[in-house]
């Protein structure tokens, strides 16, 4: 499903060169859930945005399901994220302005569907949401916070999950939740990749993948 | 979730930058309309006064045109008509005809629809020795001056003297010591002096005049004339010897004297009269177009410097909105969110708080011009009233154009949120 080959990405300042991904290759198949464990600044998020076709690598190659999506234009490309890829963040970035309900339907924007917001109510009442839908995310703790970006990237049906260290502000419990949703994603057939440098993790992992210094190993 | 979902659940979160957005169109509508309205309540007083004014310089033009004329009139007539065979040497040196016309002549010209000359005075002219006052004179015999009835009526030069009436010369009244109201003979028959001339210092002071059918039995003449005098037109100095060929082509047998030097004269001071008159009304219309254009002129540096102050407002505002949403932004694009809607996101937000502002400036604009007319201070003290002030027109372009101006304003910081690197925000936060 996601095939991700020989990438290499390197910053470069103004004093120096940052090597945040040097030749990493990855792969996750429909229904794994596959965890990349590092600390700080090792390159995990800069993985997550080139897999997600958001930060085109220097070399090597991306591919979901056979599509290259640096090889779309960038209108394609952002279609092609609207479609297949769901996004969850550490700090959740959720729209301040709007309620949990609309919230959870902010990537209709990008890719309308008639049942939307039947299908934003059944995420928001399975994450345990449902008396929260008109609360506005500054109403709502952290982990219900974290529960509504999992919907929100759920709702277009992606085929893959990318999660930048989504449990980094969680309690136990609600890492311990928000990790057995993505798992469920994963049971039903998409593919995950957590990036993180919480153990826990793991143990929702079928795989798990350390890096350093931009580098990957098993 | 719609484009507009979006923005007017954005707008409910970040109403004070909204409003502040909003105030700036207000304001600049507000100022922009109030002047306008007011300039235009000015024009329309302006208006009034001017064609009040140039209707008057028009009549005093009229007016000194019609002065002119009458004065030119004292001048005489300026067409003389004589018998065809009638010695002008003989004419001159004796100050009369000899050769005689038909009386009828005279209706007969009177009658033609293509005559450029009018007051057509058909006269009898004699010199005898008055026999009963032994004294010489110039008797005349005039009807007055025959009827055009197909123009319109004019005052006459001279006036028909009355049978049985005589009018003298006041020389020849003098000699004889002939008064209005006294009874005198002439010839044999009685006529009371009717009236006396003053001095004019020419031939005229000899001069007796009586009813034309008085002279023409009292010389043996009956039915006949020696003389027809007419007034030109002003073409007749302009094209001389027109109106002789045309009064020749009617009557054949006549010969006409166009006295040009009278017609030159009559002409040039009609003319200058006509032309100054015609310079005060071209003043009164140079002087209304050029408040006009310093009017065009205070419009442009009002609304100028107020709508290019809200633009950079507005456009200010909406980059201040676009740095505080960067992180949405990069969410937004990051979810697949096309550049065009990141855009348009931007845009209906700048639409809305532009006909917000304009509405509502519109209407600030509006009372506030409505209550400055009301108040009398205008030209005049008089107010012009709300529907006259009312301009569909300026609404219409109010709503439409602020809208149109607060999107051009925001245009630029729009397009740079639609092209903000998500993933430079996402790695960032």
């Amino acid at each position: 499903m996601l095939h991700l080959a020989d990438l290499t990405k390197v910053y470069r300042g103004r004093a120096k060169e940052v090597r945040a991904l040097d030749d990493c290759s990855l792969d996750a198949g429909p229904g794994e859930f596959v965890v990349v464990q590092g600390p700080s600044g090792c390159g995990k998020t800069t993985l997550l945005l080139v897999a997600g076709g958001l930060l085109r690598p220097d070399s090597g190659g991306v591919a979901l399901n056979g599509e290259d999506p640096y090889s779309l234009s960038p209108e394609d490309r952002a279609r092609w994220r609207s479609e297949s890829v769901g996004f969850v963040f550490q700090q959740f970035h959720l729209v301040p302005y709007l309620t949990v309900l609309d919230n959870v339907l902010v990537p209709s924007l990008a890719k309308r569907s008639d049942g939307a917001g039947e299908r934003a109510r059944d995420l928001i009442e399975h994450f345990g949401l449902g008396d929260r839908a008109e609360h506005v995310p500054a109403e709502l703790s952290t982990g219900e916070r974290q529960r509504v970006a999992l919907a929100r990237a759920l709702l277009n049906r992606p085929k893959v999950i990318l999660a930048d260290e989504p449990t980094g502000n969680l309690d136990g419990d609600s890492s311990d939740r928000v990790l057995r949703h993505l798992g469920e994603f994963a049971a039903d057939g998409g593919a995950v990749l957590l990036v993180t440098h919480d153990p826990q993790a793991a143990t929702y992992a079928q795989r798990t993948v350390r890096m350093a210094d931009g580098r990957l190993c098993e | 979730m719609t484009v507009w979902r979006l923005v007017a659940k954005e707008i409910g979160y970040r109403r004070l930058n909204f409003a502040l957005g909003a105030v700036a169109v207000l304001v600049a509508v507000g100022c922009v309309v109030a002047v306008l309205t007011v300039l235009s309540g000015y024009d329309v007083r302006a208006e009034g006064i001017g064609d009040a004014q140039e209707a008057r310089t028009q009549d005093i033009g009229a007016g000194l045109k019609d002065d002119a004329r009458r004065l030119m009139l004292e001048l005489g007539y300026n067409v003389l008509i004589l018998h065809k065979d009638q010695d002008l040497g003989e004419f001159y040196a004796q100050g009369r005809a000899s050769k005689l016309m038909p009386e009828t002549y005279a209706e007969k010209l009177a009658a033609s629809r293509r005559l450029m000359v009018r007051h057509l005075l058909p006269s009898l002219q004699e010199r005898i020795v008055w026999p009963e006052q032994n004294e010489p004179i110039i008797l005349i015999g005039t009807r007055g001056e025959v009827p055009q009835t197909h123009l319109d009526p004019k005052k006459p030069m001279i006036a028909a003297v009355p049978k049985g009436t005589m009018v003298l010369g006041s020389v020849l009244a003098q000699k004889a010591g002939l008064e209005v109201g006294k009874q005198v003979k002439l010839l044999g028959r009685a006529f009371t002096v009717g009236k006396i001339h003053e001095r004019r210092g020419n031939e005229d002071d000899v001069t007796a005049w009586i009813d034309l059918a008085e002279a023409q039995e009292l010389l043996g003449k009956p039915g006949r004339i020696n003389a027809i005098l007419a007034l030109g037109c002003l073409c007749v100095a302009q094209t001389p010897g027109g109106v002789s060929k045309e009064i020749t082509s009617i009557l054949k047998d006549t010969q006409v004297i166009e006295l040009l030097r009278e017609a030159a004269i009559r002409r040039a001071t009609r003319t200058a009269v006509g032309n100054r008159a015609d310079q005060f009304v071209g003043l009164e219309k140079t002087g209304r177009e050029s408040l006009r254009l310093e009017r065009a002129v205070l419009e442009k540096w009002v609304i100028l410097p107020v709508v290019l102050g809200c633009v950079v407002w507005v456009g200010l505002l909406a980059l201040g909105n676009v740095r505080r949403r960067r992180t949405e932004i990069g969410l937004l694009r990051a979810m697949g969110v096309r550049a065009g809607q990141i855009v348009s996101i931007f845009l209906a937000r700048a639409l809305l708080v532009g006909l917000m502002g304009a509405a509502i400036g519109y209407a600030v604009g509006f009372v506030v011009a409505a209550a400055w007319d009301a108040g009398g201070v205008a030209l005049g003290g008089k107010a012009v009233g709300v529907a006259a002030l009312f301009d569909p027109i300026l609404l219409a372009a109010t709503l439409v154009l602020a809208p149109l101006l607060s999107a051009l304003a925001s245009l630029v910081p729009a397009m740079m949120a639609a092209q903000q690197d998500p993933a430079t925000v996402l790695r960032e936060e």
